[in-house]
């Protein structure tokens, strides 16, 4: 069966909408990540900056996979791998 | 209109691609020069300038230190730091590395300020960096470990005689360089986007405001991803090295010199 290129298009930008929702697990991460140091902090005043760094290490960590989802959508509304040329 | 002319023609157009600038042949490929290029070269040209500065600055340096040269002592032992902290004495070969790939990797995201596309949005960039970071990795696992321990290491979780975990691990260290680069560029990408969207689609009302969002996606979020690499850089080459104080070819050495003495 041949597919309209432009029922393709919607369906990728459908598509793009989903993999955007990965954000929510970096989203969860992150707070649970800045709620435990602000705890640490509140705890132990005097290493707040070393609190810091590892917390923001951690927490770009945890971006990565809804980053993965942010890029997966980019490649399907602008690079549009489905669409054969 | 096509469907997915539909962002490039809204408002003026919201445009954060890569342009070729011009083409040229090698070897019957044709090859671009984009803008991504011409962005690279100016923030390396900013960077030669930043460290003629820097240099003039140490060659007469000053007991009683200038605001210059304060600043620049404070940056030279935050970048130590990155590496003593995670690495110890063993660390003190990796200082130039790790130095200049954050300089290069800060320079490169705060230059989105000055409305270049910033380098590291490109994959080409960014992967590059990953790599060279990968093969640092292995190559001073290689220096600091025997094979046999390297084997072990890699069988980890099972004993060293069941190498059913081998593949894992193998796919494990070869993610490493593209979840590194990765994360560098999807984060810079995402800055780039957002603010390609601001620009051009609340082209009226973008006055003034979307410079805290500047201060955000540029500064803040480069910045996190520029200590986040090298960290992590420092880190996985820390881990690699492992306990051992030297490399394998010394500690042969030394140990043959033992044994003649004896």
């Amino acid at each position: 069966m041949e597919f309209n290129e432009n029922f393709i298009l919607g369906c990728s930008a459908i598509g793009a909408g989903l993999a955007v929702i990965a954000g929510i697990g970096p989203g969860v991460g992150q707070g649970i990540a800045a709620g435990y140091g602000a705890s640490a902090v509140g705890r132990n005043p005097g290493a707040q900056g070393k609190i810091m760094s590892t917390m923001l290490l951690g927490q770009a960590v945890a971006e990565t996979t809804g980053l993965y989802g942010l890029l997966i959508a980019m490649l399907l509304l602008f690079v549009k791998p489905l669409i054969s040329k | 209109m096509m469907p997915h002319m539909l962002l490039a023609n809204a408002n003026g157009g919201v445009d954060f691609m890569i342009h070729g600038i011009f083409s040229y042949e090698i070897f019957g490929q044709e090859v671009w020069i984009t803008t991504s290029h011409v962005c690279l070269l100016i923030v390396v040209i900013c960077m030669l300038i930043f460290f003629f500065a820097a240099g003039q600055v140490f060659k007469h340096a000053k007991a009683v230190p200038g605001y210059l040269q304060c600043a620049l002592e404070f940056a030279v032992e935050f970048l130590d730091g990155i590496v003593n902290g995670a690495m110890g004495e063993k660390g003190k070969g990796f200082r130039n590395y790790v130095g200049t790939l954050f300089l290069f990797i800060l320079f490169s995201n705060i230059s989105g300020l000055l409305g270049l596309r910033p380098p590291t949005a490109d994959y080409g960039v960014t992967l590059p960096l990953g790599l060279i970071t990968f093969s640092l990795i292995r190559i001073n696992e290689v220096r600091y470990n025997n094979l046999w321990s390297i084997w072990k290491d890699k069988c980890s979780p099972l004993p060293p005689w069941l190498p059913i975990w081998l593949p894992i691990n193998v796919i494990g260290d070869c993610a490493v360089p593209v979840s590194l680069s990765l994360r560098l560029f999807a984060n810079v990408l995402s800055g780039t986007v957002m603010m390609a969207l601001v620009y051009g689609l609340l082209a009226k009302i973008a006055i003034g405001w979307p410079a805290a969002l500047h201060v955000y996606f540029d500064l803040f979020s480069g910045a996190i991803q520029t200590y986040v690499f090298c960290m992590l850089t420092v880190t996985y080459i820390g881990s690699a090295i492992g306990d051992n104080e030297e490399t394998v070819l010394k500690r042969m050495i030394r140990r043959s010199k033992e044994k003649k003495a004896a």
